[in-house]
């Protein structure tokens, strides 16, 4: 258990990290931008080419990079404490597979951004009722039918989303694909999810204590006077809110919320107090660098940021893995 | 003496069998409890009701003279431990940490362990053979040194009623007596009354003022342990014959 003074220091020393990584961003681009005029960008001085891509294009992406990351570290994390497995992540109970399957079929339609953007969350919503009323069904409501549930739903949307893929317009093609990779290009105003990661964040802290013992079973939260079946619920329903949201924002960016959560608790334990905030801060930070990088590295093509997140993130799931293995052995 | 656990007319079912029938029960301040019976007696169903972790099929449990299931959870867990039977570690946390969740009913929403929580953990660490183990990683523990985590995190959480399922599993000889010994003394001093889910009787008959024998028929029969426990009604509990032999004041029973 880390003191609360070192947890706090820990936090400091993230949220310098998420700084420096959002002043990276905004300097970072094809289109040279002096310190200088970044700083008079944000603070309403330029009005000028320069303060119109930093404070037009380069800001509103950075934050939406950052909300994006932070949600699905959060949601990774709650969801391996709900799952009690370290290698759930946000998208394994459906939630991303609903959302692409509204994406996919606004975007067959040849509907507009704010309608692809409302059938995906119409999409994971649908996905996280469907799985919810199937996984409760009997009462039981245990890990194991949840996480049984929850695959087989996900499988159900990748088919029609494969359909959907097999059947659509060749010109289509691309920005479906895209949206499935994760794509922070047409992110919109980074607000809204913005909002929702810090009212997430609000709605998970003072639950912190009590998801430490749910991490440790259900049986043993309940002896020690956890109300464990409320408790489940509604960090299924904050979980499965933030990964809908992300994924309305960004389409499904893979390997955030898997694996952040997971350095993060090699670093400082599995105390969900010090592991939501510093998941959250780190998750955000990675995927405004991933961000960056994906619209700098071959620029002026841009790719999509969840390419680069996966290509980060396999070697150091596979490393972990590895470890784990190891350590199970001895 | 005030009645830590009152049980009235009590009867507990799994899978539509009834295995408790019109249990009635006392326990008092410092009273130790043996529960015995065969394997899928229903010995750990009627602890985990007892405990309020299921709902009895008939009947009344009052905890410190208040009806159980109206008690809110987090007053009846500062009333209340549980031992449980296996102890199933999904993420790394160390040792120390681990003890500590015995003080998660005693802290407010957004306390923190205190200084004075962890000298708790760290003297229940201590009691059970556990000193130089803080910092150890649960997840590289032996099945024993993991049972002796257990017993430590209840008596972190120090309840004035401790249930124990099996508290003896997975403990070698000379660590079944001492956290016998721990318990006894544990009740003795502070008044903790003691329920345990047991299975050498004669371990019970030494360490337990008081038996209950649990048929799996719904029969139960209960009273002091030098009454219950003996060759006759233990044949009898197990189906199969032993003999009681008396050495040095100790009984100990032996299957023939």
């Amino acid at each position: 258990m880390p003191s609360r003074r070192r947890a706090l220091l820990l936090l400091a020393a993230l949220a310098a990290l998420a700084l420096a990584s959002l002043v990276a961003a905004l300097l970072a681009g094809s289109y040279a931008v002096a310190p200088g005029a970044v700083w008079g960008a944000l603070t309403g001085a330029g009005q000028d080419t320069a303060g119109a891509v930093v404070s037009g294009l380069r800001l509103p992406r950075a934050l939406a990079a950052f909300a994006c990351g932070g949600l699905l570290a959060l949601a990774g994390a709650l969801m391996q404490v709900l799952l009690r497995n370290p290698l759930a992540d946000p998208y394994v109970l459906g939630i991303s597979g609903g959302a692409a399957v509204g994406a996919l079929l606004a975007m067959l339609a040849g509907l507009a951004l704010a309608w692809i953007n409302l059938l995906a969350f119409a999409g994971a919503f649908a996905a996280m009722l469907l799985v919810f009323g199937l996984a409760r069904g009997d009462g039981s409501w245990t890990q194991t039918r949840l996480l049984l549930t929850g695959v087989i739903v996900a499988a159900g949307c990748s088919a029609v989303v494969a359909l959907i893929l097999s059947v659509a317009p060749e010109h289509q093609l691309r920005s479906m694909l895209f949206w499935l990779m994760g794509d922070l290009s047409h992110a919109g105003t980074p607000w809204p999810a913005l909002l929702v990661l810090a009212l997430g964040l609000a709605a998970a802290l003072p639950l912190s204590r009590d998801l430490n013992l749910l991490a440790r079973g259900d049986l043993i939260a309940r002896t020690l006077g956890v109300q464990v079946r409320g408790l489940r619920g509604a960090v299924y329903v904050l979980a499965s809110l933030l990964t809908a949201v992300a994924v309305t924002t960004a389409g499904s960016v893979g390997f955030v919320g898997l694996v952040v959560p997971h350095l993060v608790r090699l670093a400082v334990g599995n105390d969900q107090r010090v592991l939501l905030p510093a998941a959250t801060l780190a998750g955000g930070s990675l995927l405004v660098i991933a961000d960056t990088l994906a619209r700098t590295v071959v620029a002026p093509q841009q790719l999509p940021v969840g390419v680069l997140t996966a290509l980060l993130g396999v070697p150091v799931f596979l490393y972990l893995l590895s470890r784990q293995t190891k350590g199970s052995a001895t | 003496m005030n009645s830590l656990l009152t049980v009235r007319g009590l009867a507990v079912a799994v899978g539509g069998r009834t295995v408790v029938r019109a249990l009635d029960l006392e326990l008092g301040a410092g009273e130790r409890l043996a529960i015995l019976g065969r394997n899928g007696a229903g010995k750990t169903t009627l602890l985990h009701t007892l405990a309020g972790l299921r709902p009895p099929a008939a009947g009344h449990i009052d905890l410190c003279g208040a009806e159980l299931a109206q008690t809110p959870p987090r007053l009846v867990a500062q009333l209340r431990g549980v031992l449980l039977q296996q102890q199933v570690d999904a993420f790394p946390a160390s040792v120390l940490e681990t003890a500590l969740i015995g003080r998660h009913p005693w802290l407010k929403r957004w306390a923190w362990e205190s200084a004075a929580d962890a000298r708790i953990a760290r003297a229940a660490l201590a009691a059970v053979d556990l000193a130089g183990f803080a910092a150890r990683d649960v997840q590289t523990l032996s099945g024993g040194e993991r049972q002796r985590l257990a017993i430590a995190t209840l008596l972190t959480q120090q309840p004035r009623l401790a249930l124990l399922d099996e508290p003896l599993s997975h403990l070698d000889l000379n660590h079944q007596i001492a956290a016998l010994q721990l318990l006894s003394r544990t009740a003795q001093e502070t008044g903790t009354a003691l329920v345990m889910v047991m299975h050498d009787p004669g371990l019970a008959a030494r360490y337990c003022d008081r038996a209950l024998l649990v048929h799996g028929d719904g029969r139960v029969e209960s009273g002091s342990a030098a009454a219950m426990l003996t060759a006759e009604r233990l044949s009898a509990l197990y189906q199969h014959p032993l003999r009681m032999v008396e050495a040095d004041g100790q009984r100990c029973f032996l299957p023939l």
